[in-house]
């Protein structure tokens, strides 16, 4: 049996978009060019992003193609840097300094490391053992006057979801502007940007069973804007680069299919990890399951199990068919494990012990009581070798 | 997907994960002669070695193990466990970690760090050995030697950096900030690190 419990990471195609993108395979036209292989591209294109910003409740020019959520989440980033007299600049106009939290996906950490490096200050906010930021920490640091926020709406490692309302409302308050890393949000809970009221969202939707290699980010109409990569007119000149019309096609499709299957899909995944959490806890003595206990993605679930360490775990069910996750350290080349299950104040053992079970559209029962069957037998026998779990 | 496109590590390391070799069961009585415990579990992981020893010869004449660790952990104590099987106990205290990585059909250079556990934890027990046994002379122990005295950065510590990629004095500086402060002990430290890049990756 092989179960693909890895959604958070990625997701495979839905049918319908890979018939879509099929379908669009011929048409190869440059949407920049005048004639009609061009204009045919071009058209295409602009249906899909009426398509796409319906989707989150934007208007069509308020929506960029771009090449990955990461794309997206550093173009924002690199906002805050370009510091002229220019008008696209809101460095100038704002504040100094950006707001974040040290739950961030390492695209949005690791350049908020090099704007550090350039003299920028920026402050990382706390979350307590749930994943939640500090809403009092974020007001203390808004009289500091930054010049943004960035926090993200979902975390990808333990599925929080923050209250995005209650801070977009604080931040404005203090006339900072808002920025949301939605790439584990947008398709999984509803997510609508005028509500919200966001300056900034980034998503794509590879998680969410449409194409990788494309993203996209809604910047607010009226919200100053400086293209990070340059050297075209596409995308009212705010992103260089021919577009990936077969891939803003799979977009369109992807969100078109979660409007009409994320309902009923997301009170199914519900009981499914509800029969995986309930399953686990049952079967293995010491587990302690990390994340919101409601305010939580559906789909994602995170268990950490004292004794044993995560990428054991990880390979042996892989040798099940079983495709999971870990914030162990020894699953990567950096030898910390997960920033994120550390700023929960969660220990580093636990970290290194903890597995990431996301699930998705295609996850049935049957699945779920193998893999809780398999992990079960796997945490017993690494815990007879362990020097850690002694019972 | 699995058996066609491969698995993470060699076949060798995959036998030996799935099927560990002379782990400690908690309900048999393994009279232990000498045992070692080294890593930390705040570091992901933690290695126990237990020898029995033929008297007469000083050979090892059974092992045990037990492990909080990864796959390569697990699967390099495994083949270490086997290989030590009536060894004497001077040759298998200098058993090394390249032995052990060759006879897994090789590692990627980012686990050696896992798999020098269970060598160090076997140099543990054989020194615990000799302790019970009165034969104090014979105990070589690890010690630490400090080679930044500005930053008090020991010989393990450069040894530990390069198990976990420094390659050069800059990664080496910025990974333990020795020889920030007065910089007299660059050159030895340099020496130092290319020996240890010498020992495990050549």
């Amino acid at each position: 049996m092989r179960v693909y419990l890895d959604h958070n990471a990625t997701a495979p195609l839905h049918p319908e978009v890979k018939k879509a993108m099929t379908a669009m395979m011929e048409m190869f036209g440059n949407p920049s060019s005048m004639h009609g292989f061009g204009r045919d591209a071009k058209k295409m294109i602009e249906d899909a992003r009426a398509s796409i910003a319906g989707f989150i409740n934007a208007a069509p020019e308020e929506i960029i193609f771009v090449g990955s959520g990461s794309e997206a989440n550093n173009t924002v980033l690199n906002l805050t840097a370009c510091c002229s007299s220019l008008e696209c600049s809101i460095a100038c106009k704002h504040g100094k300094g950006i707001i974040t939290t040290s739950i961030e996906h390492p695209c949005i950490l690791e350049s908020s490391k090099c704007l550090e490096e350039r003299g920028m200050s920026i402050d990382y906010l706390e979350v307590d053992s749930y994943g939640k930021v500090n809403i009092e920490k974020l007001k203390e640091k808004l009289s500091q006057k930054p010049m943004l926020v960035s926090i993200m709406t979902a975390n990808n490692e333990i599925g929080t979801i923050q209250d995005i309302p209650e801070i977009v409302k604080l931040v404005h308050d203090n006339d900072v502007l808002f920025h949301t890393d939605a790439v584990q949000a947008v398709g999984k809970i509803p997510v609508d940007v005028k509500a919200l009221d966001v300056d900034f969202l980034s998503f794509s939707v590879h998680k969410i069973y449409g194409p990788k290699g494309v993203g996209a980010l809604y910047v607010k109409k009226g919200v100053p804007f400086c293209p990070f990569i340059r050297g075209g007119h596409q995308e009212q000149g705010r992103r260089a680069g021919t577009e990936n019309t077969l891939g803003i096609i799979g977009m369109a499709k992807a969100l078109e299919m979660r409007k009409l299957e994320m309902g009923d899909e997301t009170k199914r995944l519900k009981a499914l990890k509800t029969r995986l959490k309930d399953g686990l806890i049952k079967n293995i003595p010491d587990i302690q399951v990390n994340g919101h206990p409601e305010d939580c993605l559906v789909s994602t679930l995170n268990v950490s199990f004292f004794g044993v360490e995560g990428e054991a775990i990880l390979l042996y069910l892989d040798i099940e068919g079983i495709a999971v996750s870990t914030g162990s350290a020894c699953s990567s080349s950096s030898l910390a494990p997960s920033h994120v299950l550390l700023a929960t104040g969660i220990t580093p053992e636990l970290a290194h012990g903890s597995i990431r079970y996301s699930l998705g559209r295609g996850t049935t029962e049957e699945e779920i009581d193998y893999v809780i069957e398999k992990t079960t037998k796997i945490i017993h026998k690494l815990r007879k070798m362990s020097t850690v779990y002694i019972k | 997907m699995s058996e066609q496109s491969g698995w993470v590590y060699s076949d060798i390391v995959k036998q030996h994960f799935m099927y560990p070799r002379n782990v400690l069961d908690d309900n048999e009585d393994f009279q232990a002669d000498g045992e070692g415990m080294v890593g930390d579990v705040r570091c992901g992981d933690e290695m126990m070695f237990a020898i029995k020893v033929g008297k007469e010869k000083g050979i090892i004449s059974d092992c045990r193990w037990k492990t909080y660790g990864c796959a390569s952990a697990i699967a390099s104590t495994s083949i270490l466990s086997e290989a030590v099987k009536g060894m004497p106990l001077d040759e298998a205290f200098n058993v090394s970690p390249k032995d052990i990585a060759k006879k897994l059909g090789g590692l990627p250079e980012h686990k050696i760090h896992c798999s020098v556990l269970g060598d160090k934890a076997l140099r543990a027990a054989i020194n615990d050995y000799y302790k019970r046994n009165n034969m104090l002379p014979k105990v070589k122990e690890d010690k630490d030697r400090i080679i930044c005295q500005c930053m008090n950065v020991t010989d393990h510590e450069i040894e530990d950096a390069v198990l976990e990629g420094v390659r050069t004095m800059l990664e080496l500086q910025e990974h333990t900030k020795l020889g920030t402060v007065c910089g007299q002990c660059k050159d030895e430290a340099n020496e130092l690190m290319n020996k240890y890049i010498k020992k495990h990756f050549s």
